[in-house]
């Protein structure tokens, strides 16, 4: 589905700084698959998000999804941020259809649609409400609902539950995991939480930072539908203490 | 409950109004305050409503020129605020102009405006303008500016054009910040039309103030001021109420 070939990005910042934001990162993700990339801030997890997205181009390397190059904006993926970044003047169902409208497609087309997945994630019968009406656990569901209306085969997530309570976070991630499982899609999700990268996955790919490279790639061998009793589970405890040892092990010796 | 409240609510600050009236009244017989240098209230309101409809006119003339100036300030400050927003290049051209001209005191460039244009409601109208612009460029400007960055993102992910983007994201983002200017502009808009007719005009409520003050009928330059506030306010009230109904999502919810 998606294939990196040694990519590396590097910008220029205002003040004239080179920063290599990711190099020589090379992956394989196979269609449907749901492969979360995690590791410290700064480690150009974002940035490989916009570069598979085709918002920003890559500085070396090949980008290819469904063995076409990513030159420009690919139009079959969804995008979820940190932020709902909802429109504040958009009902609920309007803000689901932002993503048909944007596209150029017939939003009244995808009013079915839509509700349905009002539906699915809990929403129903706050259509009408404004953004600024719901709780933020109820927006991001919102902007999820937005990125999956087009049904894209790669949905792109980049730290989704990051701003939420610890609790409304665990239940965002079970929630995204059994939507998942009624409508398969190639998952890349972006986050600084082990537990969480490891109850989604089933790759875990984890990043160095400055630049960011991928330290390892885990196979996540847990059954699903995954629950939180997983984090219980030895095989779960073992995963996240290689994750860790990971990240913490590189930071010690960079310093 | 709702409107017991709002009445409650009401009740100090109108009270207060009228406990002010009171004692200027009474301070103006009391100690005989000769009329033209503090009028009654009741002698104020009096002139007034002898000149009903002479003020009709002049209301009439301050009026045009002030909405001439406002409209004017949205018609020409929102488009240089999308060229300022979109283009860095006229960005640094244009703001630092706009920043001089908005440090010009235009009260003072007043006079030299009517010698050039002459006398008439024109002039009157660029000069409210021009009193006016400034808040709606710098408002709308930010407003437009504030579109978070990922919206920006998605937007070119479903690989929307610009025009699209900015109708449907970056235009309607920026209407609570292009209110916000456009109540400052249009209180200052009635500024500039009283100014502008200070200098030189024989109608609007800025000449009856400055005819009646050299006539000494202080009276009717207060009864003037009244009506001059009463438009002002109005006006406000006016912008807020199209503010409403354009941008409805600001209202407070519903209490439950």
């Amino acid at each position: 589905m998606i294939r990196l070939d040694g990519v590396g990005k590097t910008y220029r910042t205002r003040r004239g700084d080179l920063v290599r934001a990711v190099e020589d990162v090379t992956l394989l993700v196979e269609p449907n698959e749901f492969v979360t990339l995690v590791g410290p801030s700064g480690c150009g997890k974002s940035t490989l998000l916009k570069l598979v997205a085709g918002l920003t181009p890559a500085t070396r390397g090949a980008i290819h999804i469904r063995e076409q190059p990513v030159r420009e904006p690919f139009p079959d993926v969804g995008f979820v941020f940190q932020q709902p970044v909802l429109l504040p003047w958009r009902s609920v169902l309007d803000n689901v259809l932002f993503s048909v409208e944007m596209l150029g497609l017939e939003p009244r087309q995808y009013r079915k649609p839509a509700l349905d997945l009002l539906e699915l994630t809990g929403l129903a019968g706050f259509e009408t409400k404004y953004p600024r009406e719901l709780s933020g656990g109820m927006q991001q569901r919102v902007a999820i609902c937005r990125a999956l209306l087009p049904d894209p085969s790669l949905l792109l997530m980049d730290e989704p539950f990051g701003a939420l309570d610890a609790m409304t976070r665990e239940e965002m991630s079970l929630e995204l995991l059994r939507v998942w499982e009624e409508r398969r899609k190639t998952i890349l999700f972006v986050t600084h939480s082990i537990p969480e990268a490891i109850l989604l996955a089933d790759r875990v790919v984890v990043m160095t930072p400055r630049p960011g490279r991928i330290a390892r790639v885990l196979d996540v061998a847990l059954p699903r539908p995954r629950t939180m009793e997983l984090e219980f589970d030895p095989r779960f405890k073992a995963a996240s203490e290689e994750v860790r040892g990971l990240i913490f092990a590189r930071r010690g010796t960079a310093r | 409950m709702m409107r017991l409240r709002v009445v409650g609510e009401s009740i100090v600050p109108a009270a207060t109004l009228v406990g002010a009236l009171l004692v200027w009244e009474a301070a103006t017989h009391a100690l005989r305050i000769p009329r033209f240098v503090m009028p009654a209230p009741s002698a104020i309101l009096a002139e007034g409503w002898d000149w009903r409809y002479r003020f009709l006119g002049h209301a009439w003339v301050t009026l045009g020129e002030t909405l001439g100036g406002f409209a004017l300030s949205v018609i020409i400050g929102v488009p240089l605020a999308v060229l300022i927003v979109y283009s860095p290049v006229l960005r640094s051209a244009i703001y630092p102009l706009i920043v001089l001209a908005q440090s010009v005191p235009k009260i003072a460039v007043a006079p030299v405006l009517l010698l050039v244009l002459g006398y008439g409601e024109i002039p009157k109208i660029i000069v409210a303008f021009l009193v006016a612009f400034f808040p709606v460029v710098v408002d709308t400007a930010t407003g437009l500016a504030a579109t978070p960055p990922e919206l920006l993102d998605l937007s070119r992910s479903y690989r929307a054009s610009a025009f699209k983007t900015f109708v449907k994201v970056r235009l309607p983002m920026a209407m609570p910040f292009f209110f916000a200017g456009a109540k400052v502009a249009i209180t200052l808009a009635v500024i500039g039309a009283v100014v502008a007719e200070f200098v030189g005009s024989d109608k609007g409520l800025g000449y009856v103030i400055l005819s009646a003050t050299s006539y000494w009928k202080t009276e009717l330059a207060f009864s003037s001021m009244i009506l001059l506030s009463l438009m002002a306010i109005v006006l406000f009230g006016a912008v807020s109420l199209v503010e409403r109904l354009v941008c409805p999502w600001l209202a407070p919810a519903a209490e439950e």
